[in-house]
């Protein structure tokens, strides 16, 4: 069901020793879990891990055949809390989530495992969506490695080096009876490489020996007298094992010579993510190669949490200075580097934040001005000035030019989606009730906030749309709205929301988009979905649910594209005298995805001969006057403009382009806002029938008729 | 490529080591931007080269603007004792060999992140525009000049390659990405040759011809482009006497268009001619004539060198006088010439059956309008009428506009253009254009250019029902302003324009006369 089919790729997973893998990062770390003897794999969706967990979904044949268990996670938390399977048994098991949302959703459950100790090798793979692209609050993951004491694994991003640490991430659990977290930034995710593979393990242990053979260790549960046995554990025990180990296999890495070349003898050290960047950062200022051949030395930790003490001092001590490229703020490394070099008496100056900006993404730009000014000032004689490249980059004047001529892109619904129509609607109502407050969600539906149609004032995370209104439940003419998701609902909003406002009697209005899965995450499949899944029980209805917890006033329409309907529902639950929480279920699916299914499908009975219409819009151009109060309740991709093509008018006419699905809203929306009379839904038919033929020669006859004698009265009073 | 601290290790860094060559792709969210990068992978794969490719889906992916980035490497560059180059994973200022936008303002944004430089980048674009939603949903024209991107575009790049490369893809029925994938090839950028570029397509084995077909007009349009057979766009010229003269199809045509060259001033001919046709298509070849009767008193009053109150004014009036009725709806809506357009836009082939179906929704007050004035005027004052038949009303109708039923619904109400004069409708257009031309009339003598400004005012009456309503509110609400303050400017009643097409509930335009007021005041 999901967006992306990895059905093929998932070929690559059986590759053997010494065979050439070349694909992308997350497949790459698929494999690497396949050839570590991984018993279980679990995870919550979402950019830039989304594609793992369709790469484990497609790939469940082949995990099954190697006995590994898969199961698609309800939340991170829920993940998270797989991970206690290794806590008595030697069983491998990994999880994946988005970061740092999915780790603050984990939290309670990373916190015990982190506690406890594991007993088999846990690895918890975070997507870090930080930087461009990204669609969150910019946090660093390293602060619940640094509060919980898990360690943080960095990878230097070259598949074969992500493959290596996810075996060694395993071992390195089990030396330390510590979770892993493998921090793969967004780029990683989807790089696209090669490494060379090995042999898939199939795991020794297994779920069912467990259950078998239950084993229980009471000083592994998180309770008196045991957690406080954990924190002197972690610092005593586990930590010097993790270090011991880290050493002992060279997890991080040194490039370049031990002494720069330059009088004064500086060094950088580098997150292992942040590796590749650097190394191009030093190409274009003369002091590296392609092959990272750098001319000076290099310190990169592909291990960020812990800091190996003896490494980074051993770098130090003969440096008078070093560069910390640490992406990300608050510097948690650089702090402790400091306080390491203090302790040990390392005389070496560190650099970090004084050169690098505390704020954003280290981009290619910010990075190559940083190294430069380090250099500047630590070590001026490095920089062999004929061997800079120097960009010649726009001048400010046209820069200004440009950015006022290129148009800003914000996110939008896509061509035919099926929440556009609700927020069209809430629109239309907001028209006739006046202005409310809308307590916005996570997902798709979170575009309402951007033009055209600028709906909605907070949103506070996954699920917690109905949660983010109801410090506003007191008397007031107008009722406030929450919009929560489908996927938002059954990962928490069911309880945090609409249990929520059931118990403490909101007489609020909630608002749940149903796509028929989790869309905006790739369309995997969670409890309601519509369509059945051979592995998963599917088809729980989110009304059945809220029900369930108590709602008596509840609605559902299973056609968001009738915009009246839509309308008069979210205008009598705003107005209605009923006391008690109104719960709309707005029910249509996804037409991403839906297009992506049905268009072949299409294809192959117009291929076949069978008939079939197509149906799209189009707008008249000698009607349209060019106003574009259609835009401004659609925004649909589909739905442009184009030059007027009438001489006297200036302004742009509404134009549909050939992207049109013919979802219907473009009529839907000149009904409901009594627009205007321009647009036409036009159907196309293949592969007529006799019928379709005799029908449309009869009608052209009449029609033709009049329309001769219409031509002859246009041609008569024409110039 | 683990190496514990050595003494002596170093090796300097060559500076003639081989490069990575650069490329950006940048893309809107939805146009298939990945499937042009991974094109570009199997290219390098299939061809001795090590590829890297990166990218940022994500919110992005929904119709925001977006960059897939790639670097490639010779495998014969890479030594004996090394697995693979250390890749860039985004691009960076003037580190960008070449650049792909599929859209011309992707091209801009590329040269803002200075992605686009004069020392290496080769710039690839299709020229055709995707309209970013600011510009789309403007009250008025709120398009981005295109024109300053293309030429900073030819400053900043080594070679710029721009082509409307959206709609060859829609001649050879593909997607831009194969376009685009022929535009890399034709440019000469990779080290490739032009075979190697279409096995990646077959290999694809989805869509090969038309992919094919595709690839092969955008490698043309690069080869062209880069021999220097630019396409200007070719001036229109306004039209001389004879050309207008020609133009003429009837008698009666020919008529009007003599009336234009005897009557007005050459300036104001091209305005004058498209109006006239559009009265006369409108209602009748008499009601042309009212028009130029019309249009000549304002011409009557211009004394300035440019003629621009007439020709202005011109424009304006026909736009006017041909106002947007249930009547004239109903004509254009069932013509052929309209039918045939329709099969052309969705594009369906010359024997295939395209049906249309409308979506109007009468009103009350529509319905009155177009009823002879006596009769119109009563059943507005008819309340009782009105909600009594409020039920009809209601909701929106479907018109199969290409079916029986539907066809011979609008057309009955078509049929009704020769007594247009005596709808209500007609007289309420008149009457204002009459009040609005005695303004034009009375303003040009003391102020020339607020009478420009307030025959320009009529673009603000626009559209149908709430959206006409909403103009027509704006238009009179300036008109006030206008007579509240005799010494107001051209420039300020321009102000106000702007204002009342600056947002839908006319806040901007209350704020700005607010302002004016407390000027005043101040001045005062």
């Amino acid at each position: 069901m999901a967006e992306r089919s990895f059905a093929k790729e998932v070929e690559k997973l059986k590759l053997g020793e010494g065979e050439e893998f070349r694909g992308e990062g997350i497949l790459a770390v698929t494999k690497a879990l396949l050839q570590s003897g991984v018993s279980y794999v679990g995870g919550y969706q979402g950019a830039p891990i989304s594609h793992l967990l369709d790469v484990f979904a497609d790939a469940n044949p082949i995990l099954k055949d190697l006995d590994v268990y898969f199961e698609a996670s309800a939340s991170e938390a829920t993940a998270c809390a797989m991970l206690a399977a290794s806590v008595n048994y030697p069983l491998r098991g990994a999880v994946a989530w988005k970061s740092v949302v999915g780790t603050n959703v984990a939290s309670d459950a990373l916190s015990n495992i982190a506690s406890g100790g594991c007993t088999g090798g846990t690895l918890v793979i975070v997507g870090e969506d930080y930087g461009e692209g990204s669609s969150i609050m910019q946090e660093r993951t390293h602060a619940f490695a640094m509060k919980s004491q898990v360690w943080l694994v960095d990878p230097r991003p070259d598949l074969g080096e992500i493959v290596d640490l996810v075996e060694k991430s395993f071992e390195l659990s089990e030396a330390s009876q510590t979770p892993v977290m493998l921090e793969l930034r967004i780029r990683a995710c989807h790089m696209y490489g090669r490494f060379t593979a090995k042999d898939n393990v199939r795991p020794k242990f297994t779920q069912k020996m467990a259950k078998e053979n239950p084993v229980r260790d009471l000083n592994r549960i998180v309770l008196p007298p045991a957690n406080f046995l954990h924190e002197h554990e972690k610092i005593e025990q586990r930590w010097p094992n993790a270090v011991k180990y880290i050493e002992d296999n060279k997890l991080n890495e040194w490039f370049g010579p031990q002494e720069s070349p330059s009088k004064d003898n500086i060094g950088i050290i580098c997150q292992g993510g942040m590796f590749n960047t650097l190394n191009r950062a030093l190409e274009r200022l003369g002091l590296s190669d392609s092959f990272g051949n750098t001319k000076l030395p290099i310190y990169c930790m592909n291990v960020t949490y812990p800091m190996i003490e003896s490494e980074v001092i051993d770098f130090c001590k003969d440096k008078s200075a070093v560069l910390m490229v640490e992406e990300g703020q608050p510097e948690f490394i650089e702090q402790t580097l400091n306080t390491v070099l203090k302790r040990g008496d390392v005389a070496c100056k560190v650099s970090g934040k004084d050169v690098f900006p505390s704020a954003g993404e280290y981009t290619g730009d910010v990075m190559r001005r940083a190294v430069e000014d380090f250099l500047k000032q630590n070590a001026p004689d490095a920089l062999e000035p004929a061997l800079i490249t120097v960009p010649s980059i726009l001048d400010a004047e046209t820069r200004n030019l440009l950015a006022a001529h290129v148009p800003l892109r914000p996110a939008g619904f896509c061509t035919g989606c099926p929440e556009r129509p609700i927020f069209t609607a809430m629109k239309l109502v907001a028209r006739e009730i006046g202005e409310f407050h809308v307590s916005c969600d996570i997902g798709c539906h979170l575009f309402s906030i951007l033009p055209p149609f600028n709906i909605g004032n907070t949103t506070m995370g996954y699920g917690l749309g109905a949660a983010g209104g109801s410090a506003l439940n007191v008397e007031a003419y107008q009722r406030s709205l929450a919009v929560m998701g489908d996927g938002g609902f059954w990962h928490n909003g069911l309880t945090s929301g609409v249990g929520n406002a059931v118990f403490n009697n909101n007489d609020n209005v909630l608002l749940i988009v149903d796509n028929n899965y989790s869309a905006a995450t790739g369309g995997q499949d969670i409890l309601s979905s519509r369509n059945d899944n051979d592995d998963r029980s599917t088809q729980h209805g989110i009304a059945d649910a809220a029900k369930g917890v108590g709602v008596k006033w509840i609605r559902q329409l299973n056609r968001t594209y009738d915009v009246k309907g839509m309308k008069n529902l979210l205008k009598e639950a705003m107005t209605t005298t009923a006391k008690g929480p109104k719960v709309i279920i707005a029910q249509s699916e996804c037409m991403l995805n839906r297009q992506r299914r049905e268009k072949p499908l299409f294809a192959k009975r117009v291929k076949e001969g069978k008939r079939a219409v197509r149906e799209r819009f189009g707008v008249d151009p000698d009607t349209c006057t060019g106003d574009h109060s259609c835009i401004r309740l659609s925004g649909c991709p589909s739905l442009t403009i184009k030059p007027n093509p009438d001489p006297l008018r200036q302004h742009p006419i509404a134009h549909v382009d050939n992207s049109c699905v013919g979802c219907g809203l473009c009529g839907e929306v000149s009904h409901a806002a009594v627009l205007c009379p321009s647009f036409y839904r036009a159907e196309v038919i293949f592969n007529d029938t006799a019928w379709d033929r005799f029908a449309a020669r009869t009608r052209q006859r009449v029609i033709g008729w009049f329309q001769d004698r219409r031509d002859q009265s246009i041609a008569a009073r024409s110039l | 490529m683990t190496e514990m601290p050595q003494q002596g290790s170093f090796t300097p860094a060559e500076q003639d080591t081989a490069k990575p060559i650069t490329i950006a792709v940048n893309a809107i969210g939805g146009q298939g931007g990945g499937v042009l990068a991974e094109w570009i992978v199997h290219l390098a794969d299939n061809n001795g080269y090590y590829a890297q490719y990166t990218s940022v889906p994500g919110v992005a992916q929904r119709t925001g603007a977006t960059v897939y980035y790639l670097e490639i490497f010779p495998e014969s560059a890479v030594p004996d004792d090394k697995d693979a180059p250390v890749l860039a994973l985004m691009p960076a200022s003037g580190d960008v060999d070449v650049v792909i936008a599929s859209e011309l303002m992707e091209a801009g944004r590329a040269m803002i992140r200075n992605f686009v430089t004069p020392d290496r980048t080769t710039l690839i674009a299709s020229s055709h525009r995707v309209y970013g939603i600011i510009e789309k949903s403007a009250m008025g024209d709120g398009i981005a000049d295109a024109g300053a991107i293309r030429e900073i575009a030819r400053k900043q790049a080594q070679q710029f390659i721009d082509f409307d490369m959206d709609a060859l893809a829609a001649d050879a029925g593909t997607v831009i990405s194969s376009v685009l994938f022929g535009a890399l090839a034709g440019s000469g950028a990779l080290p490739f040759p032009k075979e190697a570029y279409e096995q990646v397509i077959r290999d694809g084995k989805r869509a090969v011809p038309t992919n094919l077909a595709g690839f092969a007009s955008g490698y043309d349009g690069a080869q062209q482009a880069l021999t220097g057979k630019s396409e200007e766009p070719i001036k229109v010229q306004d039209p001389d006497e004879t050309i207008l003269r020609s133009k003429a199809t009837t008698r009666e045509g020919g008529k009007i268009i003599d009336r234009i060259i005897a009557e007005f001033p050459k300036q104001a001919h091209v305005y004058l001619y498209e109006g006239a046709k559009k009265c006369a298509d409108a209602l009748d070849i008499k009601y042309a004539h009212e028009y130029l009767d019309k249009a000549k008193e304002i011409a009557a009053l211009d004394t300035s060198d440019t003629k621009e109150l007439t020709a202005e004014t011109a424009r304006y009036l026909a736009l006017w006088m041909a106002y947007e009725d249930t009547i004239r709806v109903a004509d254009l809506k069932t013509r052929a010439s309209r039918f045939k357009r329709v099969r052309e836009e969705v594009r369906a082939a010359p024997d295939q059956l395209v049906y249309t179906v409308e979506f109007m929704h009468p009103r009350y007050v529509e319905i009155a309008e177009a009823t002879p004035a006596f009769i119109g005027s009563a059943m507005k004052k008819m309340t009782w009428l009105e909600k009594a038949t409020a039920p009809l009303f209601s909701k929106g109708r479907f018109v199969k506009s290409q079916k029986l039923s539907g066809f011979l619904l609008l057309n009955t109400v078509a049929a009704m253009r020769p007594i247009k004069r005596i709808t209500l409708r007609h007289k309420e257009e008149h009457a204002r254009i009459a009040k609005w031309l005695a303004r034009v009339t009375e303003t040009a003598p003391r102020d020339y250019d607020l009478a420009v400004q307030i025959a320009k005012c009529q673009q603000l009456i626009k559209g149908y029902s709430d959206t006409h309503q909403r103009g027509l509110a704006n238009f009179h609400r300036i008109m006030e302003q206008l007579d509240a303050r005799p010494d107001m400017t051209a420039d300020q009643l321009m102000a106000l324009q702007v204002a009342a097409l600056a947002d839908e509930h006319g806040k901007t335009l209350e704020a700005a006369i607010t302002e004016m007021d407390e000027r005043e005041a101040i001045a005062a």
